[in-house]
């Protein structure tokens, strides 16, 4: 049976005087990737800088594990256990890659450790350049960082937005591979404008449309459903 | 050759007492983008709190702690009451800090008395080392000392704590780290409460140095603090020794060979710094 771990209902958000989200509902079940889609500007960002905390709402709620988290600063949603990956990946580009990962270590226990291993097995390039700069990796090695340094901070959800961007195609192709394995450890909600690896890697999908849900529905749907994907995707 | 040691200690002196304002000012920035113009006035109330203690104990170094603890204080309720409201608005801050400044330095003559004070250094820093030719005053070596193992610690703790490791990285991308479940706001409120204890030991310092100490030194010392803060980069403690050792040394030797120019020299050297690499000579922002 299937567990709703996020839930956003009516969600509405400002930044300044602008009137970013109109309506933003989803549900994010537990252990799926929920992939959002939707032109540039359509609020995907603003969405998960609503969920941190970073623009909160005014309206509507957000539901994590059952709890309302709407209006809590962003460290405590991140001590409920969401990790964000932003767009511009938020790298410390003079502290090292050990200290990148440090920074989201609350603790030093046991289970610390066992993620640590576990997340640079996955990763082995993090461990290679421990004490590099973050600010000289490259740019998948910045996005592989940041995507490990969110799940250090004992993440049960990570928010990933647009790991794509900006990479080469046979690095994006790595960086979904990993994003594929991180699906056994967490559920994600990953934005992604790379449409072949968010119907690769995705399981649901909401496209949202001038800061609205417009439509939901499963991946493998939408991959057939060409008109969808011409009217808010442009993808012919 | 005694004319320039004389003039080089002297200088570094200055700088480590500019040093203690400006390392606390920067940091304020870097890590909150606060601008806090009310910064000289606590060095101004460490120098009269912590000569008043000395005074009334007869001990220099319960002056010292009592300056610090006046600082401490200080920062707590300048935080709370005054940076607290304005987070965000550097057009508020500069306004309501500026403001604070005054009444600051107002309330000094409240308390103390509107007219200077005079102060000395302790029995055991008095006089001089003579080496060859070149007499070395005790006092201005004990500051140096002082500025020095300030910088050692202070770079210990950025560099091998947690609370460090909070500052260094909040300074990049303060966002980011709340994202990752920090709470930004109490480690700034320690590093206020620290950049406050800061300005009022560089006080309490400077009291027996200049022999004098009265209410507006606070306002002529920030001045020099903010030119330092800008010649560092905004946000590097490190940039904040060097830069603030540089005024000291060229206000220094200005002071001696082109008295006219001892003033205009740390401005000249800010505007360089503006024009040829805005970023400061330190700057953390931005990357490797
Ligand atoms: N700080 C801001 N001030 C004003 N408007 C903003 C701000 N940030 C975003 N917006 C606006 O909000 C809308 C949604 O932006 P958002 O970044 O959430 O879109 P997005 O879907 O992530 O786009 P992209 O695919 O380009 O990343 C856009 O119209 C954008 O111009
Ligand atoms: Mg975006």
């Amino acid at each position: 049976m299937m567990t709703t771990l996020l839930k956003l209902e009516g969600i509405e958000t400002y930044i300044d005087q602008f009137h970013i989200l109109h309506d933003v509902g989803f549900e994010v079940p537990k252990g799926e990737v929920t992939v959002l889609l939707g032109r540039n500007g359509a609020g995907k960002t603003t969405t998960l800088r609503t969920i941190m905390g970073l623009n909160p709402a005014t309206q509507g709620s957000v539901t994590f594990n059952g709890k309302d988290i709407t209006k809590l600063p962003p460290y405590k949603v991140a001590k409920e256990g969401i990790g964000y990956v932003p767009e511009d990946q938020g790298i410390f580009g003079d502290l090292t890659v050990g200290e990148n990962m440090r920074v989201a270590m609350q603790k030093e226990d046991d289970s610390t450790h066992e993620r640590m291993e576990w997340v640079l097995n996955l990763f082995p390039d993090l461990k290679t350049f421990w004490n590099k700069p973050g600010g000289q990796l490259s740019g998948g090695q910045k996005q592989m960082l940041a995507i490990a340094r969110a799940y250090m901070n004992e993440s049960e959800l990570l928010l990933i937005d647009e790991p794509s961007k900006g990479l080469a195609p046979i690095v994006v192709e790595k960086v979904m591979e990993s994003i594929q394995e991180m699906k056994e450890k967490t559920t994600i909600v990953l934005v992604e404008q790379n449409f072949l690896m968010a119907s690769r890697i995705g399981d649901r999908f909401y496209i949202l449309d001038d800061g609205q849900t417009v439509h939901q529905g499963q991946m493998n749907e939408l991959e057939k459903d060409e008109s969808l994907k011409k009217k808010y995707l442009g993808i012919a | 050759m005694d004319l320039f040691f004389n003039l080089a200690i002297n200088g570094l002196a200055t700088g480590m007492l500019i040093f203690l304002l400006a390392s606390g000012l920067t940091l304020i920035f870097g890590l909150m983008d606060v601008l806090n113009f009310a910064h000289g006035g606590l060095f101004a109330w460490g120098a009269f709190s912590g000569v008043w203690v000395y005074d009334l104990t007869g001990s220099f170094t319960i002056g010292v702690l009592g300056a610090i603890v006046t600082g401490l204080l200080l920062g707590v309720l300048t935080e709370w009451l005054i940076i607290k409201p304005v987070y965000g608005n550097h057009v508020q801050q500069i306004l309501i800090t500026l403001g604070f400044m005054l009444v600051l330095s107002e309330m000094l003559k409240v308390v103390f008395g509107p007219n200077p004070i005079a102060a000395e250094p302790p029995a055991g820093l008095e006089g001089s080392f003579q080496l060859g030719d070149v007499i070395l005053i005790k006092y201005r070596l004990f500051i140096i000392l002082i500025g020095a193992l300030v910088y050692a610690i202070t770079f210990f703790i950025l560099k091998k704590t947690r609370v460090g490791l909070i500052v260094r990285a909040g300074v990049m991308d303060k966002e980011m780290v709340q994202s990752l479940g920090i709470n930004i706001r109490f480690v700034f409120m320690l590093v206020f409460m620290a950049g406050s204890a800061l300005a009022a030991l560089g006080g309490i310092l400077l009291a027996p140095y200049s022999g004098v100490i009265y209410a507006e030194m606070g306002m002529e010392f920030a001045i020099l603090a903010f030119i330092v803060v800008v010649i560092g980069g905004m946000g590097s403690f490190t940039g904040s020794l060097f830069a603030a050792i540089l005024v000291g040394l060229a206000q220094a030797f200005m002071a001696y060979y082109v008295p006219s120019l001892s003033l205009a020299v740390n401005m000249l050297l800010m505007a360089a710094v503006l024009i040829f690499r805005p970023q400061g000579l330190f700057s953390l922002k931005g990357g490797a």
